[in-house]
């Protein structure tokens, strides 16, 4: 801890520097005059907390930082220190049992994370030293070390590639420890350090450490014979983390540029900050509520014993004299010793093991969800993954779901539909022989009426085949990669009738893994890279080389791509695509023409359309740019905005050839979890990215918009529509809107909304709060709200707004790709699909779940049941205690305010831990108030439990009231017995612990036959433990009673149980106190409405709605899929 | 096979509780049930009540004060703090006979047994025989651990030597005579007070292991001379002790004295003229407190106590008219629902 924030000191003086120079191979450069290695931190990685000698003071220390722990430690040591009524053993066991558990299951903890850090550190790497290959463990390489690593060894610190193995000077790696991504990334070596490494003199001079994995920006000086320094750039394309694994090379070799706790991976371990429920803040409010109770109890005690006491006699009546200590000392510090002592005797009213039963029963429940078998998907193997057990009870209590379209909503297993070239229409027809049967015959592709020449289906094709990042996989099985295998395979002439089969392709975008093979239908084959080639088998079966001089990559603001190549015959082609909306203003506005039509069609039956442009670029115009390019890359800041400058200016000026449509599937049963999660009173927003054509027919397809919803559109469209400026003409919408959302209850409202509108509403200053306050209050009046064009941030954005809303309502986000990161951090419960857009949503969820329509069960079945089950587990927690220290209360008006305890100290200590704790746990995680299947098929049941209906205010106080009500019974029942205490039929009379033991047998029935009440759903360990517990107390009162036991100083308790037995009116007593206990509580569940009948009555009613909406569904999108799997990776 | 494999590991049991299907009874409590039911429960109570009611009736209580507040009393003359050795007489009549055996009790109010520090003032190991502590009793014995001279008080601590020491004795008036009825001082405490919990230490005679020590302040006799009629009777075993050290719950209680089982009286007091003298030692008036004497039967429940018959009558009877209620909302509202 101190190291780290030591290093962030130390971080922040050279972050003034900003960058650092690393020696590589220690060897000063001829540049420098005077070599001062620089001290960089070494390359242990310390992720356990504790070491041997500190552990027991800092875990202490961090336990009782806990509020509760404190308050019962302060409790401990009041009862230590201060004469009080209860030994310290009663509060004490219960804490020190609460503390070793912790401390020994956060030591195992901390000795894993030992073992994995020694794992790590003591791992043996070679080093080159001056020229000679030494064995170092890897805690001891230092920064500016040459490191070699070898084939599936994993980079032991961050390294800048110098040389590898393979002959193109890439090297292949996998990240799936770091981002989950399994796929190989490609990194290259700077260039001009091939050779002779131990003679290599050069410098690095990189940014200081920090975490985001995709960025990197350094410079590398390569110092050659008195030569002027060369000086190369280098990108993350250059770097390899740490963590990361070397696959398919055998060895490179790499100079250690971050190290240790700043090495990229260990920068990214910090946790993620953790998310508290609603429940738990209900607790805290709760418990402050019998904070005050106590202190409140403590102080009418006080009070009471000093009024009590000023009476004529009672001060110190002749048969309990004080002593002489007690004599001499102050009033008011016996006063307050007095006050804590009442605390000390009360304070059970607050139990240490609420805390311990929450944790446990959050644990141990978390498992229901990770054992369920409707959450396995059988196509990747696996089930729903719980990151965080403290959110359970917060899934029952959804009432904004923000979700992504792309992967989630829908699977993004992309499919080529159709494209459109120069404006004609080609769409392929679902058999694939068909489809071959075109190519053989060397015909145009299908065609509908017409066709564009040939010469631009061919350029477009070829763009297909350039414009894109996809590797051809390597099969695992060969050493020599699968590239000389697919090639073997094409080279039967003639025979490659199935080459697709063959093939896998690996890209970070399904989309471009469709666009290739989709040209692949088409006779154009991307047959993958050798050195910077790229080769196409066209057509005629010929292999075309093109040599690829740029790649202009995609990202998300830009929303295009682009890759310049060179053919053959040294012609320089810049192919770019892209979104709709960013090629548009880059082509000629005739081509436009031509293409929107279909583009916008496409858009509409929801499929993913792309453009396709290109540029001839002349070899001025090349080198312009290449140097433009080389210069932005060698940038050492704002690298990224002046790539962009110049990507801008090359993406000019281009001709617009052809848009392609790709179809992503729905999810399985999208439309009917979407459905179930509407009828459960939720509000479902989709935040895509996509455009605005696209994601609202997803959303008819999810039936979120359906055939009578309005819609309200506010878009970079609607407000341009007036002419006039943005901001006046946003206002007038949104009133509008406002003023139609709140008159017609009846309507049902979807709101449309994009990026662009967003922030300009987040943005337009003056009024940003007025506007967004409208905004909201529309929205809350829409069943959907439609998000598109949304950046990440502004999806985190809108969470966040939502979140912050008056009521502050619970949201959920739902993703499965990076871009859903933000989101999924941002709202109270992030869940990840584990999709195919790598792991990062998984890794940053606090629920991950194999597919969309798990998310129905995870929130109506499971979330229902835990928040029922945790708020009945708070409530009764706190009302049991009540009814337990209240007849103590009651108490010291009977015993002259001396803090003389009712109960016995085992009872006092068992009370909680023994007598009582487990049929509430059993309770809490068994229990099934509606059998699943019900929840599952009436989501109305949801809303029964809606904005924490079970842990406001109301039913707080019925609780409570409820155990006022019961400890009054309790005590004055029995105080009436006892105003004759000769209860036996032998005349002998009871005393004080028999008085404690009736109230404590009656208090133990009671709360535990209320609770068995309560239960609806009673398995055989329901039970057991309910029964069990009384039999257990039945039982142990006996025993404690029963003998005299050596290491107590006071038998108080002997035969005290026995005897009270032997009393019929003892037995009599009990029985009536429970019954009369209960009474209220039969009475108000016969009276209630009964669920049953009624969720039975509502069922066909719900049945017919849903047919109802099927049919509402818009046609087009009732297509059958075809079978056909697309098995990309 | 490795997909085979995989599946295996990877797929969660499916077990009955894993995925929370265990079989489950689920009760619901509907109005056939509950209103029977409540209609039983409360009959049930109705005859317990009646016959708690009825044998609480039949039990008889006699209850006198003498702490002589008024000046009619006979105890008045006792009731001066500084007049020690005062015997006073309480006289009353039966005009029926006393039903056998007759308990009697005498009775503190305003007295707090139950005080914290007045219950801890004793020293547990010590009355269990332990002679080590006869010569350190514990600290929480304070201020009655050690007397002026620094000798170990046994029995030590406030309880012990606050113990009640008012003596009675009842004549019956026969033609005129005092004829004394036996009383039974055996049986009052627990029996496992005076057999397991309270031991005297091993030493005989008794008398020679209290040698170093002194009677509690209060006490006239030491412990081992409390009843000189029976000498096991005696030390920490005395069952008059042991009914004392056994704290009341509450300020205003009654305690066992003696049992009169024996002799003519063995079926109950017969009508007649009685009078209790009454060895007036006990203060009480200093703290506003009262003392009483208590003559009663028993029964199979305990001592005459109304509460506990008058609580079933009552609860017995809302029981059954809930169920009446209950049926008529039902009768109204819910049974058509139900089919």
């Amino acid at each position: 801890m101190l190291r780290r924030r030591l290093n962030r000191l130390f971080g922040r003086d050279e972050r003034r520097v900003d960058s650092r120079t690393i020696y590589v191979g220690h060897r000063p450069c001829p540049a420098t005059d005077a070599f001062i290695p620089p001290k960089f931190c070494d390359n242990r990685i310390v992720s356990s907390k504790y070491t041997v000698w500190n552990f027991l003071p800092k875990n202490l220390f961090e336990q009782f930082r806990r509020i509760a722990n404190f308050y019962f430690l302060i409790i401990f040591l009041v009862q230590v220190i201060v004469d009080t009524p209860t030994s310290p053993v009663t509060s004490g066991l219960p804490l020190f049992f609460v503390i070793t558990v912790t401390a020994i299951k956060q030591g195992y903890e901390d000795w894993l994370r030992h073992k994995a850090d020694n794992e790590v550190n003591k791992y043996l790497v070679t080093v080159l030293e001056d020229g000679r290959r030494a064995r170092k463990e890897s805690e001891k390489i230092k920064v500016g070390d040459v490191v070699e690593v070898v084939e599936d060894e994993t980079f032991p610190c961050d390294l800048i590639l110098l040389q590898s193995s393979r002959e193109d000077e890439t090297c292949f790696v996998t990240t799936a420890s770091l981002d989950g991504e399994s796929n190989h990334k490609t990194h290259y070596t700077v260039p001009d350090t091939e050779k002779g490494l131990e003679s290599l003199s050069a410098t690095v001079e990189c940014e200081q450490p920090q975490p985001d994995l995709y960025k990197f920006v350094g410079r590398m000086h390569i110092y050659k014979n008195d030569q002027e320094p060369a000086v190369r750039s280098l990108g993350p394309e250059n770097l390899l983390l740490k963590g990361a694994t070397l696959k398919n090379t055998q060895k490179i070799y790499g100079v250690a540029v971050y190290s240790g706790m700043e090495t990229k991976m260990a920068l990214n371990y910090q946790g993620k900050s953790q998310k508290r429920s609603v429940v738990e803040k209900s607790i805290n409010a709760f418990l402050l509520v019998y904070l005050c109770i106590l202190v409140s109890k403590a102080l009418v005690c006080t009070t009471l014993k000093y009024v009590w006491q000023s009476q004529p006699g009672q001060e110190e009546p002749w048969y309990n004299q004080k002593t002489q200590k007690e004599k001499d000392a102050n009033l008011y510090l016996n006063m307050f010793t007095d006050f804590l002592s009442f605390m000390v005797l009360f304070n059970f009213i607050i139990p240490v093991s609420m805390y311990v039963t929450v944790e446990m029963q959050k644990f141990l429940g978390s498992f229901f969800i990770s054992w369920d078998k409707d959450f396995f998907d059988p196509e990747i193997q696996e089930g729903a993954l719980v990151n965080t057990s403290d959110l359970n009870e917060e899934l029952g209590q959804v009432e904004y779901v923000f979700t992504d379209k792309t992967g989630t909503l829908t699977q993004n297993s992309m499919e080529f539909i159709e494209c459109c070239i120069d404006g004609f229409q080609y769409k392929n027809r679902d058999s694939s022989t068909e489809l071959d049967g075109f190519c053989v015959t060397d015909g145009p592709v299908s065609m509908l009426q017409q066709k564009a020449g040939r010469e631009e289906e061919e350029l477009f094709l070829r763009a297909l085949c350039l414009c894109h990042t996809v590797q051809v996989k390597e099969s695992t099985g060969q050493e020599d990669g699968v590239g000389d295998q697919v090639d073997g395979v094409l080279g039967l002439d003639g025979e490659m009738v199935h080459p697709a089969e063959l093939r896998g392709f690996i890209a970070s975008s399904p989309d471009e893994v469709a666009l290739v093979k989709g040209a692949m239908k088409y006779g154009f084959t991307f047959l993958g890279m050798e050195s910077k080639n790229m080769r196409v088998m066209n057509r005629d079966k010929d292999v075309e080389t093109y040599e690829l001089l740029h790649v202009l990559n995609f990202d998300p603001v830009r929303r295009r791509m682009s890759v310049i190549v060179r053919s053959k015959c040294g012609d320089i082609m810049l192919f770019c695509k892209g979104a709709d909306s960013s090629i548009f203003p880059r082509v000629r506005q005739e081509e436009v023409d031509r293409i929107r039509m279909h583009v916008e069609r496409n858009a509409t039956e929801g499929y993913r359309t792309l453009c396709v442009a290109y540029k001839l670029l002349s070899s001025e115009e090349y080198a312009q740019a290449d140097a433009g390019l080389r210069e932005a890359r060698l940038a050492l800041d704002d690298r990224e905005a002046k790539l962009m400058a110049v990507y801008n200016q090359v993406e000019t000026g281009m001709s617009l050839i052809g848009a392609t449509a790709v179809e992503d599937r729905l999810q399985e049963e999208a439309a009917e979890t979407m459905e179930a999660l509407q009828r459960a009173g939720m509000k479902v927003w989709v935040l895509t990215g996509d455009k605005m054509e696209t994601a609202k027919s997803t959303c008819y397809a999810c039936r979120l918009f359906q055939r009578g919803t309005e819609l309200l559109e506010l878009t970079v469209r609607t407000l341009e529509d007036g002419g006039r400026r943005r901001e006046e003409r946003l206002h007038e919408v949104l009133l509008d809107y406002h003023k139609r959302s709140w008159t017609s209850a009846k309507q049902d409202y979807g709101f449309i909304i994009d990026g662009a509108t967003l922030s300009l509403l987040f943005n337009s200053s003056p009024d940003s709060s007025h506007y967004k306050s409208l905004f909201l209050q529309i929205c809350q009046n829409c069943t959907t709200v439609l998000c598109c064009r949304m950046a990440p941030l502004q999806k985190a954005q809108i969470v966040n707004m939502v979140k912050n809303s008056k009521g502050s309502p619970i949201t959920l986000s739902i993703g499965d790709g990076a871009n859903d990161v933000s989101m999924i951090l941002e709202a109270h419960i992030g869940i990840g699909i584990k999709g195919k857009e790598g792991r990062q949503a998984v890794r940053n969820s606090d629920y991950a779940i194999p597919k969309l329509k798990h998310l129905k069960k995870l929130l109506l079945g499971h979330g229902h049941l835990y928040y029922v089950r945790i708020a009945h587990l708070v409530q009764y927690f706190f009302y049991k205690n009540l009814c337990f220290i209240l007849p103590q209360f009651l108490y010291q008006f009977f015993c002259g305010s001396s803090q003389q305890p009712l109960y016995d100290a085992a009872y006092l200590t068992m009370y909680n831990i023994c007598f009582t704790s487990m049929p509430i746990l059993a309770y809490s995680l068994l229990e099934q108030h509606i059998c699943m299947e019900v929840l599952m098929s009436n989501a109305t049941l949801y809303r029964d439990v809606a904005k924490n209906a079970m842990l406001r205010w109301s039913p707080f106080l019925y609780w409570t009231l409820l155990g006022v009500y019961q400890g009054l019974l309790f005590f004055f029942g029995v105080r009436f017995l006892f105003s004759n205490p000769a209860l036996q039929d032998n005349g002998q009379v009871f005393g004080n612990w028999s008085y404690g033991t009736i109230v404590f047998t009656v208090l133990v029935f009671t709360v535990t036959l209320k609770l068995a009440m309560d239960t609806r759903h009673w398995t055989w360990i329901n039970h057991f433990v309910i029964w069990g517990s009384l039999a257990f107390y039945m039982f142990f009162s006996f025993f404690w009673g029963g003998i005299i036991w050596p290491f107590l100083r006071q038998q108080r308790l002997y035969f005290v149980f026995a005897n009270m037995l032997r009393s019929v009116s003892a037995w009599l007593v009990i029985i009536l106190l429970v019954l009369l206990s209960l009474l209220p509580e039969i009475l108000l569940l016969v009276l209630r409405k009964p669920r049953w009948p009624h969720s039975r009555q509502k069922k066909p009613l719900v049945q017919s709605g849903e047919g109802e909406t099927q049919s509402s569904a818009r046609p087009l999108l009732m297509r059958t899929f075809s079978d056909e799997s697309n098995t990309i990776l | 096979m490795m997909k085979e494999e995989l599946e295996t590991t990877n797929r969660p049991d499916n077990t009955a509780f894993t995925q929370q299907r265990l079989p489950a009874w689920q009760p619901m409590l509907s109005a056939g049930i509950v209103i029977p039911g409540f209609v039983l429960i409360g009959l049930a109570f109705i005859g317990i009540g009646v016959g708690l009611f009825i044998t609480s009736q039949n039990i008889t209580v006699l209850e006198k004060d003498y702490t002589g507040v008024e000046t009619t009393s006979d105890c008045y003359k006792c009731s001066n703090p500084s007049d020690k050795n005062c015997t006073c007489k309480l006289e009353f009549s039966l005009s029926n006979l006393f039903e056998g055996p007759v308990f009697f009790y005498y009775g503190l109010s305003n007295y707090f047994q139950s005080q914290r520090s007045y219950g801890a003032s004793k020293d547990e190991y010590q009355l269990s025989g332990d002679l080590d502590y006869f010569k350190t009793p514990v600290s929480a014995c304070s201020p009655y651990q050690y007397d002026a001279n620094q000798k170990p008080i046994v029995p030590c601590g406030s309880l012990a030597n606050s113990m009640f020491n008012d003596t009675f004795k009842l004549y019956q008036i026969v033609n005129g005579t005092k004829k004394l009825v036996p009383f039974d001082g055996k049986g009052i405490a627990w029996w496992t007070d005076y057999n397991i919990k309270y031991r005297n230490p091993s030493v005989t005679p008794l008398k020679n292991a209290f040698n170093g020590t002194v009677k509690p302040s209060f006490w006239s006799k030491p412990a081992y001379e409390l009843d000189t009629s029976d000498p096991s009777n005696n030390g920490f075993v005395n069952q008059d002790f042991l009914v004392w050290m056994r704290r009341a719950a509450l300020p205003d209680f009654r305690k066992l004295y003696r049992r009169i089982t024996e002799g003519d009286y063995a079926s109950g007091l017969p009508a007649g003229n009685y009078s209790l003298e009454i060895a007036y030692n006990y203060p009480v008036l200093s703290f506003g407190g009262r003392k009483k004497v208590v003559f009663s039967n028993v029964s199979w429940m305990g001592g005459k106590n109304q509460f506990l018959g008058i609580a079933y009558l009552v609860v017995g009877s809302l029981c059954v008219v809930m169920s009446m209620v209950m049926l008529i909302v039902y009768a109204k509202f819910k049974f058509p629902e139900d089919d």
